[in-house]
């Protein structure tokens, strides 16, 4: 059997689960202790089947479920397997998680959020192997749709429904893009297999406005600048495991459709192409991370970090792009190489950032920074797996982030060598525009583990917080490992990403690094630029326990335990501490521009003080109440032709046609 | 003997555009679904000769979905909802039936004369039906317009939507299977639609009539 055949009765399993749960409709238990682990196991056999799909041929298959004379073509080959392997991977995890988490039962009886789950994972992994646009389409809308109806869980609460809404018609918007997009590729040819749109050779006018359609489409549903709105209101709606699922995996199925697009299906790239990626991207990431320090929700606040990572995975692709349209495979195989390791990093860090804060909702019912604080002492797990993510997100060696980051960076530092005499001068400034929004994200970082582990509890019910079960704790440790174990052996990783940048450039960069062994990364050649994360690591754990040993042996005895200086001010409380929106003020301050805050300010006379500080986005009325405003007047004009009587409006309709026909006839 | 089905596609054509007529005429709901009926299996051999004459195997399909659709489907669930509802016995039109007819006949007149050039462009087997199969879409659409009841107004409809698909196989063999089935899945859901409308437009007004639904308008 091919390994295909394999993938498919995986996906089949998926939703035969789906359909059990619809059995066990509010069977919480059963849903919970046998649906969920089920699935776990079925991802990490998806992964497994990855890996082999990833190192094999290409297979394809044809699948006669669909309309007569429609089948699906599916087809699996290096890009489609590696982000298989990031579905499965990552769906191992919080597939565990969610055996542990849904227990209440929230909104959505259980069988239905199992079936709706399944479907969503069996969609996605689908979505990836289809062959043919009507395939791709179908799967992509179920992924819309299922996603929709997760998101709204809890549909009681009006905001949900908003933010569902919300998600709903900006993914609607997409799909439009991309639909077109295939109607341009397919060049009139009518065969929507995407086998016929490679072999099109597109006009460059043509091919750049079905390049153009593509980034609108999968940008809306990647969370690019302007179209990031649902993001950060979807994502703090949604239960934790379905954000977690949703921001580490479907954003990335964008991903996938872009490069499926721009570099498979898309012969000849143009360079401006590539410059267009870059600017949104690094737009995209400077917004993303600004707004990210400034939230005071944590689910918000790593929402918008999705964002500032999205942003920065189009910069990779950008100038993977930008590279590959002046033929220089190998450097545009760094820079893709450095966006799919990201690609991978991002999906295991920020599903373990927010299965953790769905730890710490269940634990504490409270989702607002402004009212967490010490948790580190009453769920310990949680808190240093969540320190392992958060490293992983600030791209600190020796975790994933670092490692994907100085790609890029090393990446930019090539193109001095781009023929466009305006290219190699400014595509280096961007550079430094990428090692702000990483420094941001660091800071952002802080302020998220700082706020929520370290420190006194800032409300005294958080003394009742309760650790996280044995499953949310396994779950959190699988995607903890993987942040780990991406950042310490980036030369096997890089193995694995070699076939996915053969296929789109014809170029990879595994066997430069695996001439200089497996323990030290060099892209290009070591006297240029190299990193040795187990070395590092083991200089820094020697450091530290250097430190630990010179401390305990040289001071021991000399130590004097007494009262920390209180600035002179005895009376503390926990609501002293530095807060969320305490640690933003600077950010807000030096990047005013962007926001659009309002603030109320307490009187010095004010015997309850109250302080007040909203921030919105630009974005909603610059761009979306205009639209929706001109949507509303259109509407009212037509209204005028509302007159109540159906026969009236069926005369409209028949006059409309009979003019119609008349001046076809003439 | 083909050329004796060639001629039956004609036969078909032209019952098909009797049974318009005779539902602008009727005044009765129960006729008027038995009509629906017939139209329907008139329509579903029409499109299987025209499938068997130029050898497209889809039409098949089509002329099966057809049968299931409109000659079983639809009419049992039209019948279940006129007993339900107790309205067998509608009369009134908004115009009077004559004028209805006179008007009727102008718009078939019009029809011919649109479809005579498409007509001739066509390479079509069944080409000279569209005039009439145009014809059956306006007719129907006349009966939507004069009918102050509900359920007649759903039957028009549906009646609209087996002259557009003649009109299909008369001009092209029809559509592409995809937009077939897609035509048909929307009538189905169309009519459960409408009749979850009508029960409803009489829990609210005590009566099937339409006029009451203008007391609805957003002021």
């Amino acid at each position: 059997m091919l390994v295909l055949d394999w993938i498919l009765i995986v996906i089949a399993g998926w939703l035969a689960l789906g359909v059990a749960g619809i059995g066990a409709l509010r069977n919480t238990a059963f849903v919970a202790r046998v649906l969920f682990p089920a699935g776990a196991v079925l991802a990490v056999a998806l992964a497994g089947l990855a890996v082999a799909g990833l190192l094999g041929t290409p297979e394809t298959a044809v699948l006669a479920i669909g309309l007569p004379d429609l089948p699906f073509h599916l087809r699996l080959d290096g890009l489609s397997a590696f982000f298989l392997l990031v579905i499965g991977a990552i769906s191992f995890g919080i597939s565990i998680f969610a055996a542990g988490y849904f227990r209440h039962g929230e909104g959505t009886p259980p069988g239905l959020m199992c079936l709706e789950y399944h479907l969503f994972l069996a969609s996605m992994a689908l979505v990836v192997l289809a062959d043919d646009a009507y395939a791709f389409m179908v799967m992509w809308e179920t992924m819309a749709l299922s996603s929709f109806f997760l998101v709204t869980a809890n549909h009681r609460v009006p905001a949900i429904r908003e933010a569902g809404f919300l998600y709903l018609l900006i993914a609607h918007i997409g799909a439009i893009g991309i639909l077109l997009c295939f109607g341009v590729l397919q060049a009139n040819t009518g065969d929507y297999t995407f086998a016929n749109m490679r072999a099109q050779s597109l006009s460059p006018l043509w091919a750049s406005a079905a390049f153009l359609l593509a980034t609108v489409g999968f940008g809306a549903k990647a969370g690019i600048l302007p179209l990031h709105v649902w993001l950060p209101e979807a994502h703090p709606a949604a239960p934790s495991p379905v954000s977690a699922l949703m921001s580490a995996v479907m954003l990335k199925t964008a991903i996938y459709g872009l490069l499926r697009v721009s570099f498979d299906l898309l012969g000849a790239q143009q360079w401006w192409w590539g410059v267009l990626l870059l600017a949104v991207g690094l737009a995209t990431a400077l917004y993303g991370v600004v707004f990210s320090a400034v939230q005071t929700d944590m689910k918000r606040l790593l929402a918008y970090s999705s964002i500032e990572n999205i942003g920065l995975l189009f910069v990779g692709i950008g100038l993977g792009v930008l590279f590959n349209a002046y033929g220089m495979k190998a450097l545009s195989a760094l820079a893709l190489t450095a966006a799919l390791y990201h690609v991978v990093g991002h999906a295991f860090f920020k599903s373990l950032l927010f299965l953790a804060t769905g730890s710490v909702l269940h634990a504490t019912g409270e989702r607002s920074l402004g009212k967490l604080g010490g948790l580190m002492r009453r769920m310990p797990w949680v808190a240093w797996l969540s320190l392992v993510g958060v490293l992983a997100s600030s791209g600190l060696p020796p975790f994933s982030g670092f490692v994907s980051e100085w790609l890029l960076l090393q990446s930019f530092l090539f193109t001095t060598g781009l023929p466009d005499s305006f290219l190699n001068m400014l595509v280096p400034v961007l550079a430094a525009g990428i090692a702000l929004v990483a420094a941001l994200a660091g800071y952002t970082m802080v302020k998220f583990y700082g706020v929520i582990f370290l420190g006194q509890p800032r409300e005294p019910k958080l003394a009742d917080a309760h650790p996280a079960s044995p499953l949310e704790r396994a779950g959190l440790v699988w995607l903890g490992a993987g942040c780990v174990l991406l950042g310490l052996f980036p030369v096997a990783v890089i193995g694995l990403i070699d076939p996915v940048t053969r296929l789109l450039v014809g170029g990879g960069i595994a066997e430069t690094v695996r001439a200089n062994g497996w323990l030290l990364l060099s892209p290009s050649s070591p006297d240029r630029a190299s990193y040795s994360p187990l070395v590092f690591l083991g200089v820094v754990s020697l450091a530290v326990l250097l430190a630990v040993v010179l401390v305990r042996k040289l001071y021991h005895g000399r130590l004097r335990r007494a009262p920390a200086w209180d600035c002179g001010y005895p009376a503390q409380t926990a609501r002293m501490q530095d807060t969320a929106e305490g640690f933003g003020q600077p950010i807000r301050q030096i990047f005013e521009p962007f926001f659009r805050m309002r603030r109320e300010l307490p009187s010095p006379f004010d015997a309850k003080p109250h302080y007040r500080v909203t921030i919105e986005d630009h974005f909603w009325h610059w761009l979306y109440l205009p639209v929706a405003r001109l949507t509303s007047a259109i509407a009212r004009g037509v209204g005028r032709l509302q007159q109540g009587r159906i026969a009236i409006y069926l005369l409209y309709s028949f006059v409309t046609l009979m003019v119609l026909l008349v001046v076809v006839k003439s | 003997m083909n050329t004796l089905l060639a001629q039956s596609i004609n036969l078909f054509a032209v019952v098909l555009l009797v049974l318009a007529f005779a539902m602008i005429a009727q005044r009765r709901i129960l006729t008027l679904i038995h009509l629906f009926t017939l139209q329907g299996a008139a329509l579903a051999v029409a499109t299987l000769i025209v499938g068997y004459l130029t050898g497209q195997h889809h039409l098949y399909f089509s002329a099966a979905l057809t049968f299931v659709l409109k000659v079983i489907l639809i009419p049992i669930l039209l019948h279940r909802v006129i007993q339900r509802l107790n309205v067998r016995w509608d009369v009134e039109t908004l115009f009077n039936i004559p004028t209805t007819m006179l008007i009727g006949i102008v718009l078939v007149i019009f029809a011919f004369n649109l479809a005579a050039p498409i007509a001739g462009l066509s390479t079509s087997i069944a080409r000279g039906t569209l005039g009439i199969a145009l014809a059956c879409v306006l007719l129907s659409f006349l009966m939507m317009i004069v009918r102050a009841k509900a359920v007649p107004q759903v039957i028009g409809f549906l009646s609209m939507e087996n002259g557009l698909f003649f009109a299909a196989t008369a001009a092209t063999s029809g559509m592409p299977m995809i937009v077939e089935l897609g035509i048909a899945f929307d009538v189905l859901v169309g009519i459960l639609i409408l009749g979850v409308f009508m029960f409803q437009i009489r829990e609210q007004f005590d009566s099937l009539d339409i006029r009451h639904l203008e007391k609805l308008k957003e002021d």
